[in-house]
């Protein structure tokens, strides 16, 4: 057994805890450590799969409640660390350490889909109820998150809270369960899904369908880990089939339009992998019960005894694609799977490298790497995409979005895996008011292109695994680099994507120059660092960054990505785009000397450790002074010892 | 005397009596973990943790920054429990692996 099953397993119901003395260890034949049995016998590979297995789904959410009413300090002590794993599952993630009993909470929204009236709600909710005990220094006291998988994060959300925005959030269409923990996740897919002029097959309605079905289905809710699904029905490859899960994208066959199924791909933990494809293809209607059998072959097939090893890119590696055919066929669908069909991989320009000189000269039509700017919809009018720096809007200027997109459109926002905003439904003789709006000065539609291409994950500012700060720290980069670095007149497409560390939520590996959190000594002192990635992105043929620079101080970043650009200049055979520069270079051998590090005028604030801070922005930001936890009026709840 | 000892967050900490006591992201000196005579040891993710007497250790992953081996290790030590209260080791102390492979077998 893994370490940690050694507490009895106990009855659900609130506090009724058991507690046994940590059990001596020994050290087993391969020199591991390892502990006694539980006295009971009783054991689950981990806390986590047992703690599952007591309460885990739809249940938690009356648990949820009942603290809420009764308050932060009726979490028994003892059973905190249950409970807050289980919270997560109704989207609510403890913040880390000096940030006690204060949450993040991830509302999804299908596809990224807001519908009318619904902005103007998740707004109301920031304003209201996500304002942490400091300020930060970019983005104000409240503000909202736009997520890499198409979801909203808030902070700083009070357990006593939860409630009323439930109620809120419910009332309105909107809902955080399973927006975090182990299983189906938010849906993510083309955010133009239904409104695309060149779209093969609307996956719309087929996201929304499996969103509606696996969505608090018992059968599907305590999975051995997260579980990511795409579906995408455009021509670029917008949905980001190949790093999720389970991944449905457009293909025909013998006339009929479908999808081909892939499945297993993610980022995360050093080991990322693009989905494999299973040679299957599905008709829209047939969709929900090959996407139920994948989840349940997951379900019933994955590694609970590791949590390291549990996701299904580990699976397909175990299997191979052709198994995970075969045993889906054989034991999961009822109805003949048919091969795959025709896919329209070869069209795909989403982050596909085609940008830049003759790179972009071929883009098919409407062919796209991101959809920031104005485009015509299908029906005539138009969407327009507004570049979000780092995902993140401080709250004000979310109302004033919520306004312009009742104002100008249908009152609809959608919700882009590169955390930008689109407002939909803009009728063409309005478009010229629209982009005059001031609000577009700051989430422009023709941005710069560093401020277009950066994005940025949570790091050490609230989340628990993060080794660096990363989204104010990207807000400087992208500034510096726009003030100080000029990519070549045909390149006007640049991706530079800041992870805190190797989960990859900012999804590092598929950017132009991927930045992951690192440490390292600089003058004797240890400062924060990023390892730097290149070439990365999707298309027909995905491809990871390749890693040229480790541990590269946090303040040299922007001094080598401005030589890099500069050798670019240099060395690209006439018209090369940046991807294919370096996917020469390496086959060269020479993408190390791409990067210089060096110290330029940016300047970095945030050099020390900021995650031995309670919050890196604060005036007084020692572990010491921290405010949490605290009730929920805000006063902190002294500690007992 | 009674403590619950565990990983938490998908290996972001030791959780001591549901209490979050070490995390990652922190710098370790530790022997043993690579060819470095005294690594400093980022660590990354925090995969088991174990107990042996009064000593806890975590096994883990991470890089060190010196050399830049990334490695697993096996468990290192990061607090006692004295008179059944967890005391963390000093975040400077020189630590060492309670048992190591060959580094070979660790690089990745
Ligand atoms: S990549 Fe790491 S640091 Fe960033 S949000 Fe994800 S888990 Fe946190």
């Amino acid at each position: 057994m893994r370490f940690g099953g050694r507490s009895k397993r106990r009855d659900p119901a609130i506090g009724n805890a058991d507690r046994y003395p940590v059990a001596p260890g020994r050290i087993d034949a391969e020199g591991r450590f390892r502990t006694l049995s539980p006295p009971d016998g009783n054991e689950m590979p981990t806390d986590v799969e047992r703690w599952k297995s007591e309460t885990y789904g739809n249940e938690i959410r009356e648990h949820l409640l009942e603290f809420a009413e009764q308050g932060w300090e009726s979490i028994p002590e003892d059973e905190r660390d249950a409970w807050f794993e289980r919270f997560k599952w109704w989207g609510l993630y403890h913040q880390r350490s000096g940030q006690e009993s204060y949450f993040m909470m991830r509302i999804g929204t299908p596809n990224g889909v807001l519908e009318p009236g619904q902005l103007r709600v998740v707004a109301e909710i920031a304003d209201e109820y996500a304002r942490g005990p400091a300020e930060n220094p970019e983005f104000g006291a409240a503000y909202c998150d736009w997520t890499t998988r198409q979801s909203i994060q808030l902070h700083w959300i009070r357990l006593e809270d939860v409630p009323e925005i439930f109620e809120t959030l419910e009332a309105n269409g909107l809902s955080t369960q399973q927006a975090c923990g182990d299983s189906w996740r938010n849906i993510v897919g083309c955010p133009i899904a239904g409104k695309d002029r060149h779209e093969f097959v609307d996956a719309l309605p087929v996201a929304m369908d499996l969103h509606e079905t696996f969505k608090g289905d018992d059968d599907h809710a305590n999975l051995p880990r997260k579980w990511k699904v795409s579906v995408t029905g455009c021509r670029e490859g917008c949905g980001q089939g190949d790093i999720n899960d389970l991944a449905f994208e457009p293909a025909e066959k013998d006339g009929r339009r479908g999808f081909n199924v892939r499945v297993g791909g993610g980022l995360a933990r050093n080991e990322p992998r693009f989905a494999r494809d299973i040679d299957v293809f599905v008709e829209p209607d047939a969709v929900e019960a090959v996407a139920g059998g994948l989840s349940a072959l997951f379900r019933e097939y994955g590694d609970r005894e590791d949590r390291y090893s549990a996701r299904s890119k580990f699976l397909v590696d175990e299997w191979g694609a052709e198994k995970v055919r075969r045993v889906l066929q054989e034991e999961f669908v009822e109805f003949e799977l048919e091969p795959a069909g025709e896919d329209l991989r070869e069209e795909y320009t989403y982050n596909a490298g085609r940008t830049g000189g003759a790179a972009a000269a071929d883009l098919p039509d409407g062919g796209h790497n991101d959809h920031v700017g104005v485009h015509e919809q299908a029906d005539g009018n138009y969407y327009v995409g507004l570049n979000v720096l780092v995902g993140r809007m401080g709250v004000d200027d979310v109302h004033e979005l919520a306004d312009l997109a009742d104002e100008y459109g249908s009152g609809e926002v959608r919700l882009t895996q590169r955390q930008n905003v689109l407002v939909t439904d803009v009728p063409e003789d309005r478009l010229d008011a629209f982009l005059a709006e001031p609000l577009l000065a700051d989430y422009s539609p023709a941005p710069d292109p560093f401020m277009r291409g950066s994005i940025a994950c949570t790091g050490t500012e609230f989340c628990s695994l993060s080794i660096v700060e990363t989204k104010n720290r990207q807000v400087r980069y992208a500034r510096w680099l726009k003030e100080h670095v000029d990519l070549p007149d045909d390149v006007d497409e640049f991706h530079v994507h800041l992870s805190g560390c190797t989960a990859s939520c900012a999804q590092p590996q598929i950017a132009d120059v991927s930045l992951r959190g690192m440490k390292t000594r600089k003058d004797g002192e240890p400062v924060e660092a990023l390892d730097i990635g290149l070439g990365g992105g999707l298309g027909e043929d995905p491809r990871f960054a390749e890693w040229v620079g480790q541990r590269v101080p946090a303040d040299e970043v922007p001094g080598a990505i401005a030589t890099l650009i500069d050798r670019f200049r240099d060395r690209r055979a006439d018209g090369e785009g940046f991807r294919a520069f370096i996917e020469r270079l390496d086959a060269e051998g020479d993408l190390e000397e791409l990067i210089e590090p060096a110290e330029t005028s940016y300047e970095d604030p945030y050099m020390h450790n900021t995650k031995m801070t309670w919050y890196p922005y604060a005036d007084d930001d020692g572990m010491d002074t921290s405010p949490a936890p605290a009730r929920a009026d805000g006063t902190p709840i002294p500690s007992e010892d | 005397m009674a403590i619950s000892l565990r990983t938490l967050d998908d290996g972001a900490w030791v959780s001591v009596a549901d209490e979050r006591r070490t995390g990652v992201s922190e710098l370790w000196r530790v022997r043993g973990v690579c060819d470095c005579p005294l690594a400093e040891f980022v660590v990354e993710g925090i995969t088991d943790v174990a107990v042996d007497g009064r000593t806890v250790a975590a096994g883990t992953y991470g890089r060190c920054i010196r050399c830049g081996c990334s490695t697993s290790t096996t468990p290192i030590p990061v607090g006692r429990i004295v008179d059944g209260c967890y005391e963390p080791i000093d975040r400077d102390a020189v630590r060492r692996p309670v048992e190591t492979t060959r580094p070979s077998d660790r690089k990745r």
